[in-house]
């Protein structure tokens, strides 16, 4: 019997998680995904918005701005890779210059802080690959990258050092009342809470509306994204957007947290929940829209591209509360952008609304802190050496690309809720994330995963499920 | 009569070489650009060989596998059979190049050796 | 910190003939630095033949030509170091290194030579739209996990590129009990060697569709299936012309790219056609004392080249370091190699007259297929030479050899222009 459970291991549900850990309380996480932060937190822009974009008033606005606030000590807190890097709103055309004063002040009513319009001189300064039409900007100091990755594991690590169980590769498949209790049903058996917490992403609809008669709708809307090389990634150093205006919506142009450059994304209204291929003509729309902001970015320095799918409800509004006809049961529903930069306070607001429905007591052992991997780039050639004579496995280059020791791979796997998959490893430690795309590292990252989780080569996957590198041995079929 | 196109693999160039036969007998060597394309051809229709290389498990070895060779080619009607003999086989470490893997392989009268050197895991 | 007067970056057969070479020049102070647990390099998972007829004059597999060259670097008693990847060097040719055993290291070096080869162009670099499941390998990849750890990758596969990779593995993906479909081509002619279009894909009947690409991915955990279509000479897909194929693997064979991290750390100037260092006569880079070979240089078709280039940039290394660190002043004009014509590069850039041996070869590829035509040199207007050639394609590397005599023959000249021409 649980107090909690939380359906899904995306940035939210993780953020909720760890907040509600410094209760006295009974917390389960439950994903149908082989790791946490598999969905819509693991391929989006990686930006922690300053908060001028969302309707004045709406909770989007407010928790959007809290969050951009509260992350940079969180990133301290938690150890996960942040940087305040600033952001700019490039206005091309001059017929758009009101939209772009009417930006100016919704930011400002939504508590923004140092934002102000920049003329054409000044963005240049700011930003010199700026495209000579950009004719003024929006500029936001407290705009922000962050890793998502990094965030969203870290706010799992931390939960999970606080006693929240994560049930992964568990699907929920119901949701049932038992008296004042409900029934979760998963594909790996029933689990009986008080309280539920869903924080599904694109699937939050179908979880609200299997336990209430208000339904609500959420639209995958995919985004195509590339990403470019290290070599490219100080192309910019502030994150570009396009102004919207007559000539549609644009893309951004950002460096990242490590150093890449990210350019996207599109938005197509998509079917399929889990239709997270790219086409065609979402790259081109990237390479052809990029470059109205920012000239001269070398595409051919694409590295990969990816799509990600934002959980967009109709009313284009967060849905954070009890669920008036389902007494216990919490939606955190229609996290779309602003969603990664508001999390840490949609956790803080979602602990508010379940502490006090279950009226949870403070764990005085709450651990509010977690170390991330231990990066040995960090440490001087002294300190390094001394690492690797007590742990040899530190000086085994395992990704070349991205410089990843053997040594931060055995970290990723053995920590709390560990790296089970190439992608698991790839987003705690970027092995495989570099300019080869993992061409050198894939058969030895494999390698250890299977000797430390004692697993069959033929059984180690990419991201769980059926997505496994090997099929037999040579001539089994001959 | 009955003609052969082939692509000579002598030389970068790939000269695209037209074989006349009749009978089983070669009537004429055409397109080639140079003497070793006329070898070639006569050899592509009348006993074409191929040297197979291929890996075998090794037991007790530095690494799990030895690559292997047939020490000469072999004719090409044979190359899946000497795959499938290779099939199952597994030496000893430590193998060097050169030591015999499989006799007189798929009946070629070839063997198959190693072609790498696999000391013993200490 | 250590001291060495040459380390070289890599124990491939760059590295291994550098070294043999250098050693053989009179330096003894050497050590190869090469982060595989063996030396040999890509050759040890190349267990196909046809390596070595040039240097050899046999045909050798992979790991045999690589032994050739390890028992060699052993017989001269050159020291290596295995399981150590070198992080960085800087211009003063301070390299750092490190393995399990020493930690972080640093060797000061008189002289270097870069040989850290080359990797594939990965499937993001290609941009094909779809999903991103398990199944999609590049060729060396594949090739690495059958043939050194003899795992199957797929039962059913395709193959988008035929460079000389994808073709090997056409075939040995077929011999180990795996059904290759087809190998699609974007380019109209292949990047692979006649031979191995004979030899990988003829002789197992698998149809080699050139001016083809992969326009979608399917199969959002493993690949399922793949769609190719035809292209135009633009290389855009050509609606209409797809066609799919239930696969479960794709291999992706769609160039080499030199692995030049460590060289631009340094500073040296590079050549952007090849993505290596831009080097001399003395297959120098822009920064004294520091040396390149092999595929880190420009993307090489035969290893045999690789070995007789290596040797060459050994020879200088050692001239380097015998002569105190410093190079003399040159008493002609430095020459100045024009590629033009077709011809996309050449490997040197400029020629020192004073610098170099009695002959050197000027290695280059062009840019298209070009028909009985002639490859060109000019020493400054002047035609030097005109070769007649039946066949250039941009897979296979050309080459046009120059004496010093011819050279010194010309004192006042300035450049030299390479060049394609029709007949």
């Amino acid at each position: 019997m649980y107090d909690i459970i939380i359906i899904g291991a995306g940035v939210s549900g993780c953020a909720a998680a760890r907040e509600l850990s410094r209760y006295q309380a009974n917390i389960c996480v439950v994903d149908k995904e082989e790791d946490v932060c598999a969905g819509t937190s693991k391929a989006n822009s990686a930006i922690v918005h300053a908060g001028f974009d969302a309707a004045a008033g709406s909770l989007m606005a407010k928790l959007n701005v809290l969050g951009s606030e509260m992350m940079e000590d969180l990133s301290k807190e938690l150890d996960f890779p942040y940087k305040r890097n600033g952001a700019l709103v490039a206005c091309t055309h001059e017929e758009d210059m009101d939209k772009l004063q009417e930006l100016l002040e919704r930011g400002i009513k939504n508590g923004v802080k140092d934002l102000r319009i920049v003329d054409k001189k000044e963005a240049h300064e700011l930003e010199p690959n700026l495209s000579d039409n950009v004719v003024a900007a929006l500029y936001a100091p407290t705009g922000a990258i962050v890793c998502p990755f990094g965030l969203t594991i870290a706010l799992a690590e931390n939960a999970a050092t606080n006693g929240v169980e994560f049930k992964l590769n568990t699907e929920v498949t119901d949701i049932v009342r038992n008296g004042e209790n409900w029934i979760v049903k998963t594909d790996k058996g029933d689990l009986e809470t008080k309280v539920v917490v869903n924080a599904a992403g694109v699937y939050a609809d179908t979880f609200h509306n299997m336990v209430s008669a208000d339904k609500i709708h959420i639209t995958a809307r995919r985004g195509d994204y590339c990403l470019l090389d290290k070599t490219a990634g100080d192309h910019v150093s502030h994150t570009v957007f396009q102004l919207p205006g007559k000539y549609g919506k644009g893309v951004l142009v950002t460096p990242t947290v490590h150093g890449n450059l990210l350019v996207g994304p599109t938005a197509v209204d998509v079917e399929d929940k889990e239709s997270t291929a790219t086409t065609r003509d979402g790259l081109d729309e990237l390479t052809k829209k990029a470059g109205q902001a920012v000239a001269n970015i070398p595409m051919r320095q694409v590295i990969t591209s990816f799509a990600g799918l934002r959980a967009h409800e109709d009313g284009h509004e967060f849905i954070i509360e009890e669920v008036k006809d389902a007494k216990g049961f919490v939606d955190v529903a229609g996290i779309e952008s602003p969603g990664l930069s508001s999390a840490p306070a949609i956790g803080v607001m979602v602990k508010d609304i379940v502490a006090k429905m279950l009226d949870l007591k403070e764990d005085p052992d709450f651990v509010p802190v977690r170390k991330g991997l231990l990066n040995p780039w960090e440490m001087d050639n002294e300190e390094r050496t001394k690492l690797i004579k007590e742990q040899p496995a530190y000086g085994n280059i395992i990704c070349r690309c991205e410089m990843v020791t053997e040594g931060e791979i055995l970290d990723a796997i053995h920590r709390p809720v560990g790296a089970r998959s190439l992608d698991g490893v790839k987003r705690r430690t970027r092995a495989g994330m570099g300019r080869c795309q993992a061409g050198f590292c894939s058969p030895r990252t494999m390698e250890i995963l299977a000797r430390e989780l004692g697993m069959d080569m033929a059984d180690i996957t990419k991201c769980g499920g059926d997505s496994k590198f090997i099929v037999g041995t040579i001539k089994d079929k001959l | 009569m009955e003609k052969r196109e082939l692509t000579c693999i002598g030389c970068p160039l790939g000269c695209q070489i037209t074989v006349e036969m009749e009978n089983g007998e070669v009537i004429s060597v055409t397109g080639n650009t140079c003497k070793r394309g006329d070898v070639y051809a006569r050899k592509e229709v009348t006993d074409p060989t191929r040297i197979v290389t291929s890996i075998v498990n090794v037991d007790g070895g530095t690494i799990p596998m030895v690559s292997v060779k047939t020490r000469s080619d072999i004719p090409k009607g044979k190359i899946f059979d000497c795959a499938r003999a290779l099939k199952g086989v597994a030496v000893q470490a430590p193998v060097h190049i050169g030591d015999v893997i499989v006799k007189d392989v798929a009946g070629t009268g070839v063997d198959v050796i190693a072609t790498k050197n696999v000391e013993a895991a200490e | 910190m250590l001291t060495y007067d040459l380390v070289i970056v890599g124990g491939g057969p760059a590295g291994l003939a550098a070294a043999a070479s250098a050693k053989r020049n009179g330096i003894d102070s050497i050590v190869i630095l090469e982060r595989e647990p063996e030396l040999g390099g890509i050759l040890n998972q190349c267990i196909h033949n046809g390596f070595g007829l040039h240097t050899f004059k046999e045909e050798l597999t992979g790991p045999e030509y690589a032994s050739r060259f390890i028992e060699q670097v052993k017989e001269l008693g050159i020291e290596y170091r295995l399981h150590t990847m070198v992080v960085d060097i800087d211009a003063s040719k301070k390299v750092t290194a490190m393995n399990r055993e020493d930690g972080l290291f640093e060797i000061q070096a008189k002289a270097i030579i870069l040989a850290m080869g080359c990797r594939e162009r990965p499937r993001g670099a290609l941009n094909i739209p779809g999903y991103r499941p398990a199944g999609i390998y590049s060729a060396g990849t594949a090739q690495r996990l059958v043939n050194i750890e003899g795992y199957m990758p797929g039962r059913k596969v395709v193959i988008l590129g035929s460079g000389d990779i994808g073709l090997i593995m056409a075939r040995r993906m077929t011999l180990e009990g795996a059904e290759v479909q087809v190998v699609a081509e974007l380019m109209p002619y292949s990047g692979g060697l006649k031979r191995n279009i004979v030899q990988c894909l003829n002789d197992f009947d698998i149809p080699l569709k050139l001016s083809h690409t992969v326009v979608d991915i399917q199969g959002k955990e493993r690949v399922e299936g793949i769609t190719l279509a035809e292209v135009d000479n633009t290389g855009k897909p050509i609606p209409g012309t797809e066609e799919h194929y239930d696969c479960d693997t794709l291999l992706l064979s769609c160039g080499l790219i030199p692995e030049n991290e460590l060289s631009r750390g340094i500073g040296v100037d590079m050549e952007p056609v090849t993505n290596g260092p831009a080097v001399n006569e003395s297959l120098e880079t822009s920064v004294d004392g520091v040396f390149a070979c092999g595929n880190v240089l420009h993307v090489h078709d035969l290893v045999d080249f690789v070995s007789e280039e290596a040797t060459v940039a050994g020879k200088n290394a050692a001239k380097y370091i015998k002569n105190g660190g410093k190079h003399d002043e040159p008493s002609h004009p430095v020459i100045k190699m024009n590629p033009t014509g077709g011809v996309r590069y050449t490997v040197p850039k400029t020629i020192n007259v004073d610098n170099m041996d009695d002959q050197i070869t000027v290695r280059f590829r062009v840019g298209g297929v070009y028909k009985n035509c002639y490859v060109a040199t000019y020493f400054d207007d002047e035609l030097f030479s005109r070769r007649k050639r039946p066949v250039v394609a941009p897979g296979e590397m050309e080459e046009v050899k120059l004496t010093k005599e011819k050279l010194l023959a010309h004192p006042d000249l300035k450049q030299i222009t390479i060049k394609i021409e029709e007949a």
